[in-house]
């Protein structure tokens, strides 16, 4: 489908990629990694067409630059960082819409999902929500629409866990019909979404490895952490993951999505001194932690 | 051609949330009241009086105030969308790179020159509730002389902005630009060129492609049908032009300079990078 044949982009003399070759195909879910100044964003915008550049880039062996609206009618971003749009939530969505020849209300019905109220701030300017309601807008307008490329950089950096839940199951409807490149500083924050890895470094891919796809994007885990003794820092830290803890506040019961499993691990290991136990199992979307626990 | 009425029509929306555009529109706004306000309406000089005269040193300010406006707030908020990722986002729509130009320019055609009509307008208003005559055929025209003069420093303003790669840099030619252009209006700088044994034809050539300049003999023509202000170059512009051959000029010559500066404008921003 996506097509990089010895991709080069200089900025004035300086050589940001250097022959880039890649091709991805329907149904991969790449993991684009790498340090700062890697290549990332600039692989990312020569594939939009954003930048002009050596070598050939295609999707569908169509040139993004020269067809930029057969190509991007496919394509759905997610950028890093929000713009600074002025425009009213409602105009923003209405816009996207009509230019991707979409129906807003397919747009605002991904948002609310997502816990995002369009209705509510429609008339809010797009600058004015907060980071994790941006974050969730532009990725109602991008999943909103019918895209076969999904493009995200840190799409779920500043979404809470309850919707990085939601985002994960919006991704697995669209795993088979769609290619997606999630790029991220870390590898651990995508890890489980994807099923092949890109590393980038100074401009080349360093590594291309296909990784095992035995996460369910959609699946859920029940959780349940014990600790030896009760610790605000850690209330706060397994606050935010929506985990209830016990009157004592040594046991912890929560959900946490599949996907970021790694992640939440990663979270309690800051905390390993204080861990007595962690069960972790999976389950379905109705029952609860403790009822999958006992199981 | 929707998806140039939605990028206009979105880039309006953008300014009239912007501060500049606030700021721009009580400019504007505030002239015309401060004119009313000292009485220009009932004063009387050359013979002119009433909303004539109003109208008259309304657009003498505009002439000092507009291009430098018009000029600042496109390469400011444009080069500044452009720093700001606006355009990574919405150039990653599947939008044409035509649309999306000229909707913009469009849209903050509309932008910049609502408030300077509307000002006018309400100039007009406030003048038939006090019973005054309106000059219908000065207002027409000068609604055509701003118009064309707004168009012109958009344009200018949008080549600038796709040129520049930062808003400081942007900001900094468009100000040069723009005194530049300034300067070119000064008699005293004509004066010494000639002085320096420049022939008079090529002194007023200069005049006359400044934009600026144009304008401002255009808005003498009306209250000094032969120039007499401008001394003898005005021999040379009526001999090439006559009256009304120069006032059609002056509409028409710069909404040609806006247009090829937007043009070839559009022309790099299509063949560079685009955030």
């Amino acid at each position: 489908m996506i097509q990089f044949q010895n991709v080069i982009k200089r900025f004035r003399r300086h050589e940001v990629l250097k022959g880039v070759n890649l091709t991805i195909d329907r149904g991969h879910r790449v993991a684009l990694v790498g340090s700062n100044g890697a290549g990332k964003t600039t692989l990312i915008r020569c594939l939009l067409g954003e930048y002009t550049c050596e070598g050939v880039v295609a999707v569908d062996n169509l040139v993004p630059r020269e067809h930029r609206r057969e190509v991007l009618s496919k394509v759905g971003f997610v950028p890093q960082l929000p713009p600074p749009l002025k425009m009213p939530v409602g105009q923003l969505i209405k816009f996207a819409a009509s230019v991707c020849d979409s129906n807003p209300q397919r747009m605002a019905d991904v948002a609310t999902r997502l816990g995002l109220d369009t209705e509510r701030f429609k008339n809010q300017p797009f600058v004015k929500l907060s980071g994790g309601q941006k974050q969730k807008l532009l990725i109602a307008i991008a999943l909103g629409r019918d895209s076969e490329l999904l493009v995200m950089d840190e799409p779920a950096a500043n979404l809470d866990p309850e919707a990085r839940h939601i985002f994960f199951g919006l991704l697995a409807e669209k795993k088979n019909e769609a290619a997606m490149i999630i790029s991220s500083h870390r590898l651990d924050e995508v890890a489980s979404l994807v099923n092949r890895v890109i590393e980038m470094d100074q401009g080349q891919v360093v590594l291309d490895d296909r990784v095992a796809d035995l996460v369910e994007l959609s699946s859920r885990l029940g959780c349940c952490v014990r600790l030896i003794r009760s610790e605000a820092p850690f209330a706060k830290a397994i606050g935010e993951w929506g985990f209830k803890g016990s009157d004592d506040g040594k046991e912890w019961r929560g959900y946490v999505a599949g996907p970021d499993r790694l992640r939440f691990l990663g979270v309690l290991s800051r905390y390993a001194a204080l861990l007595s136990s962690i069960d972790m199992s999976e389950a379905e979307e109705l029952r609860s932690p403790e009822a999958a626990l006992n199981d | 051609m929707k998806h140039l009425w939605l990028t206009a029509y979105a880039d309006i929306i953008e300014s009239l949330r912007a501060r500049w555009f606030m700021i721009y529109t009580l400019v504007f706004g505030g002239l015309v009241v401060v004119l009313f306000a000292y009485g220009l309406a009932e004063s009387r000089i050359m013979g002119f009086t009433g909303l004539s005269r109003l109208l008259l040193t309304y657009i003498q300010l505009s002439m000092a105030i507009l291009p430098v406006f018009v000029l600042i707030t496109t390469v400011r908020s444009v080069a500044g969308d452009r720093e700001a990722g606006v355009f990574e986002y919405l150039l990653s729509l599947p939008i044409s790179l035509a649309a999306w130009f000229w909707g913009k320019i469009f849209g903050r055609f509309l932008v910049v020159f609502a408030p300077v009509l509307l000002a006018m307008v309400g100039a007009v208003i406030w003048g038939t509730v006090k019973g005054v005559d309106v000059p219908w055929d000065l207002f027409v025209y000068y609604t055509g002389l701003l118009m064309a003069l707004a168009w012109c420093f958009l344009g200018i303003g949008m080549l600038i902005s796709t040129m520049a790669r930062s808003s400081d840099v942007a900001q900094g030619a468009a100000f040069v630009v723009w005194l530049t252009l300034l300067l070119f209006l000064d008699l005293i700088l004509l004066g010494i060129l000639i002085q320096e044994h420049l022939p008079a034809e090529t002194a007023v050539a200069i005049s006359l492609i400044n934009p600026m300049q144009v304008f401002r003999t255009a808005t003498m023509m009306l209250f000094d049908p032969q120039l007499v202000l401008l001394g003898p170059s005005a021999y040379v512009i009526l001999d090439t032009f006559g009256q009304s051959g120069y006032i059609l000029y002056a509409l028409f010559y710069p909404i040609f300079v806006g247009t090829a500066c937007a043009a070839t404008g559009f022309f790099i921003f299509k063949r560079s990078d685009l955030p």
